[in-house]
């Protein structure tokens, strides 16, 4: 499944969710089945800055059988609902090429999800934080692949 | 029987709001207290029918302005019991009467290697400013550690001074543990060291008397809008003997005695340190808040507190999931963190519950280190809230531990 029909079917999913409480279950599950950074993948390097609560994300690239380039992406935080949320955004950025990353608009996905409804300013600045560093990994990445 | 407090209440417009649905459980109130309908209505009358600048212009509203702000330094005066009324600086906030210290009273007398005592319960606004002079001028700090309940020794602070020591900068409550330190003695070891004290009174003067001719500090810093006031204006009281020596940090219109091409001539304190257009309506509100909770007496408030914090403390501890730090010494807030789930989870299925808590390091990242956790959540009480809602608060924890499960 690519990263977009998967994504596609969360939202289906949340459609169906009608109050907060089956949303956040939603959400924390997946948070739940996310897997953990080893902890010293938790450096201030791996460190996303603007979060309430702790994030960390990490990349890794790799060769398509395409033969391009693409970016996996891991991370954690100590937060629940927050493990959750980086859950969804790994889902939809994780295994796209750097300029794939950089070209999706992802607050047009979110806002299909609702999701900022249901999260406070201080966590929808957060989340647009981890957005932020995940297109700045993908930045470097595209910047390497343009010298190399 | 209703609790005493019970008819205040109704002072209280926003206990009118509804949260997601469900009657507002503020337990908010340390990081800033709500109003009461008479600090809101002093201060719409104030813009409404008697202000203008104050100090300049010769006409009657500027006069009316002028008495009222100055009635709000004498209300302060007599709030702290302070010996003078130009002892009173009214400054934007806490934050700043803490950096006026540093800036006008430490940096100039502070020299590299001079020392600076400060405690782990710290807020951040008592420590940043020490560490912007330890960057720029080398200045030493020293840390006084706490328990895990957050109590300091005495033994441990006396250790802590040498000859270098010039000042003492210390919480009178914690914002994260709700204890205070023994600050009488402490600042009594502190001037037989020759040292000034400085103390960060932001949390507990809604919570206990500040005397400053009993305690005798030399500094007292607070904000308006932990005490039922307005956001927007904070007080600095100083010791005139300091304040008459110490240069402005801040420059602008109504500070100066003169101003030539060549010279400039400050006014004394404490329009030395009030540069430009003070908050003229908020000293106006301040004002009205003092006397708010004067007229009820503080000490019948931390009664009330008290109570609801024990019921908090009782309640909670039945729930298993949940730890609760510090101990029964601690007043008016409860800092609590959870086995599973993080403090912003429990805080946000709290609000989702009508139960507004805080929950982060509370700008106390070194106390945060000390005591090896991250953030904790914090329920804080204050005059308006009631047994009931320490029963919504303890529900709305209950279900957020079953949601984390």
């Amino acid at each position: 499944m690519t990263p977009n029909a998967k994504i596609q079917n969360i939202i289906s999913d949340f459609a169906y969710l009608q109050d907060w409480e089956d949303r956040y279950r939603t959400i924390i599950d997946l948070g739940k089945k996310l897997a953990p950074l080893a902890e010293d993948e938790k450096n201030p390097n791996s460190k996303v800055q603007g979060c309430v609560s702790q994030v960390w994300l990490v990349s890794e690239s790799a060769i398509a059988k395409s033969g391009e380039k693409i970016l996996a992406f891991r991370g954690d935080s100590d937060a629940l609902i927050v493990r959750g949320l980086i859950a969804l955004l790994l889902t939809l950025y994780s295994n796209q090429t750097p300029k794939a990353i950089l070209n999706m608009d992802a607050s047009a996905i979110f806002a299909d999800l609702q999701l900022e409804e249901h999260l406070s300013p201080s966590r929808a600045n957060g989340f647009r934080a981890m957005i932020k560093k995940i297109q700045s990994l993908a930045r470097d990445e595209d910047r390497l692949e343009a010298r190399a | 029987m209703t609790p005493p407090l019970e008819k205040y209440r109704a002072d209280f417009p926003f206990l009118a709001r509804e949260i997601h649905g469900q009657p507002i459980v503020y337990l908010d109130s340390a990081a800033s207290a709500q109003a009461p309908k008479q600090v809101l209505h002093a201060m719409t009358a104030m813009r409404e029918s008697h202000y203008a600048n104050v100090h300049r212009g010769i006409h009657a509203l500027s006069d009316e302005a002028t008495r009222a702000y100055e009635k709000a330094r004498a209300v302060v005066q007599s709030f702290l019991n302070a010996e003078h009324e130009e002892e009173i600086v009214f400054t934007s906030g806490g934050t700043e009467a803490l950096n006026l210290v540093a800036r006008s009273f430490a940096a100039p007398i502070m020299a590299e290697g001079d020392e600076i005592i400060l405690s782990l319960l710290e807020h951040h606004s008592n420590i940043v400013p020490w560490h912007m002079l330890r960057k720029e001028k080398g200045v030493v700090l020293k840390w006084l550690e706490c328990d895990p309940a957050g109590h300091v020794s005495l033994k441990d602070y006396e250790k802590l001074f040498s000859k270098r020591t010039k000042l003492v900068a210390m919480t009178a409550m914690s914002n994260v543990l709700g204890v205070s330190p023994p600050l009488k003695e402490m600042i009594k070891i502190a001037h037989q060291k020759d040292a000034a004290v400085v103390l960060d009174g932001c949390q507990s003067a809604v919570h206990q008397k500040s005397d400053m001719r009993d305690m005798d500090c030399d500094f007292f810093a607070f904000s308006a809008h932990k005490l039922y006031g307005p956001n927007g204006i904070g007080v600095l009281y100083g010791k005139k003997a300091h304040l008459e020596k110490m240069p402005p940090f801040k420059g602008g219109g109504a500070m100066i005695a003169s101003v030539t091409r060549d010279a400039i001539n400050y006014a004394p304190p404490p329009q030395r340190f009030e540069a430009g257009t003070p908050p003229i309506t908020e000293a106006v509100g301040l004002a009205k808040a003092v006397e708010y909770v004067s007229e009820i007496g503080l000490d019948k408030i931390a009664q009330h507190e008290k109570e609801l914090l024990h019921h908090a403390r009782e309640e909670i501890a039945k729930i298993n999931a949940i730890r609760i730090l510090g101990d029964e010494k601690s007043a008016a807030l409860l800092s609590f963190v959870g086995e599973t789930a993080h403090p912003h989870d429990l805080a946000t299925i709290a609000d989702r519950k009508g139960v507004a808590l805080r929950a982060g390091h509370h700008c106390a990242q070194p106390l945060m280190e000390h005591l090896g956790i991250g953030a904790t959540a914090r329920a804080s009480f204050a005059l308006y809230n009631r047994h009931q809602e320490v029963e919504a608060l303890a529900k709305a924890l209950r279900y957020a531990v079953e949601f984390f499960a």
